[in-house]
């Protein structure tokens, strides 16, 4: 990969050629864990951009001076630092959020999205290429997480970004909320992902 | 990758390295966001007694008052609300374990003869959607005004006069499990609080 990489398409991939979610099905634990409601999306959608930017910028930029038996648990340190930075950051100055997303916050260490990142592209790229690759796959996981957050809200609870469009008391499909749901919606938001590109592409 | 060879030595120094990098970088952000924390707590208990007490004009979270009891396991906070000299209610911190996901800690706010006035959810992991309507007006409508000795606080299907929430008949379980407490305590503390005022 060491030739020229046409940059564009570099950022563009990740939102829908190699779309984290809908495509490579990476970083399934927070998708299907906290996308009970569009805001709930967006945030942990954000806060996982921010910690794949950072991570890809960082060991970009220290590729060639990590030897690479060691890589690994060089790449992880550097992203649990990044996700403990979010993690005190939201807590100080959006508990709302921090509240919301609880466990799943810590848990962006292990998001394979931003190791298989590092370990795959930024660890082979310049810095350039990399920081575009992270915001390309951050926005496409941001995209999917809101989009997943939203159907499930609307279906589940009749309501979108907290803004309620039923009745107080009418019945809704409450398994759309619930961990079941979270499956049923990603897996045909990813048919109907799937089916949209292929034909535009 | 894999210009750098891998020895022993420059493995551990890499390490090494990035440990103390991360350890020194955690330890900033950590200070600067310390006080912030706080103060986001803070503000956190101060819209909620806002919310659950009538008007007052003490000083409350200084005057909150930790009572050791046997139905919680961390001390209960009691903050009495004054306005001149008048008692004019008191905000009960309750907590309940049995949530359908763990801990549930509200705060009840009691007029000075044990009326229920309002109450906020300070903490919950109920699910989403389910149990965490308990934060919705429509299930705590039912609770405002109320006396607990009159009014049973228990789930309909118990015995009691609680109207469960759908779905979530253990959440609204701990619910009224908390709020309970935090009346059990009002009630045996309230000739202490009403007193103290000076």
């Amino acid at each position: 990969m060491a030739k020229s990489i046409d940059q564009k398409q570099n950022f563009l991939k990740g939102i829908i050629k190699e779309n984290p979610v809908f495509v490579m099905l990476l970083g399934m634990c927070p998708t299907l864990g906290v996308t009970s409601s569009a805001f709930n999306g967006l945030g942990m959608g954000i806060a996982t951009l921010f910690v794949l930017l950072m991570s890809n910028t960082v060991v970009s930029l220290i590729k060639s001076q990590i030897p690479s038996k060691v890589r690994i648990p060089a790449f992880i340190i550097i992203i649990a630092s990044f996700v403990t930075v979010v993690e005190m950051v939201l807590e100080a100055f959006i508990p709302f959020l921090y509240e919301q997303l609880g466990i799943f916050i810590p848990l962006i260490v292990v998001n394979c999205l931003i190791l298989g990142r590092a370990e795959a592209f930024a660890s082979k790229n310049n810095l350039m290429s990399s920081v575009l690759d992270a915001l390309g796959m951050g926005i496409g996981f941001v995209i999917a997480l809101t989009v997943l957050g939203a159907a499930r809200e609307i279906l589940g609870n009749g309501s979108i970004f907290d803004f309620k469009f039923v009745p107080e008391d009418a019945n809704t499909f409450i398994l759309f909320i619930l961990p079941p749901g979270a499956f049923i919606a990603l897996a045909y938001l990813a048919i109907l992902f799937n089916k949209l590109t292929v034909k535009t592409a | 990758m894999g210009k750098k060879e891998s020895t022993f030595l420059n493995m551990a120094l890499a390490l090494i390295v990035i440990t103390l990098v991360a350890g020194f970088a955690l330890g900033f952000v950590n200070d600067l966001t310390l006080e912030p924390k706080a103060k986001a707590k803070l503000a956190k208990k101060t819209n909620a007694l806002k919310m659950v007490l009538p008007a007052f004009d003490n000083d409350l979270v200084s005057e909150v008052i930790r009572i050791k009891s046997e139905n919680a396991k961390d001390s209960i906070e009691i903050y009495p609300a004054y306005k001149g000299d008048v008692f004019v209610g008191a905000a009960i911190i309750g907590a309940s374990n049995k949530g359908f996901s763990g801990l549930v800690k509200i705060m009840v706010g009691f007029s000075p003869n044990g009326d229920i006035l309002n109450m906020v959810v300070l903490e919950q992991k109920e699910t989403p959607g389910l149990g965490t309507k308990m934060k919705d007006e429509k299930f705590l409508r039912q609770f405002r005004d109320k006396n607990p000795s009159s009014f049973d606080l228990k789930v309909k299907k118990d015995g009691g006069k609680v109207d469960a929430l759908t779905g979530a008949t253990i959440s609204t379980r701990a619910f009224t499990e908390a709020v309970q407490i935090a009346f059990d305590e009002f009630m045996e503390n309230r000739d202490s609080i009403t007193k103290t005022n000076n």
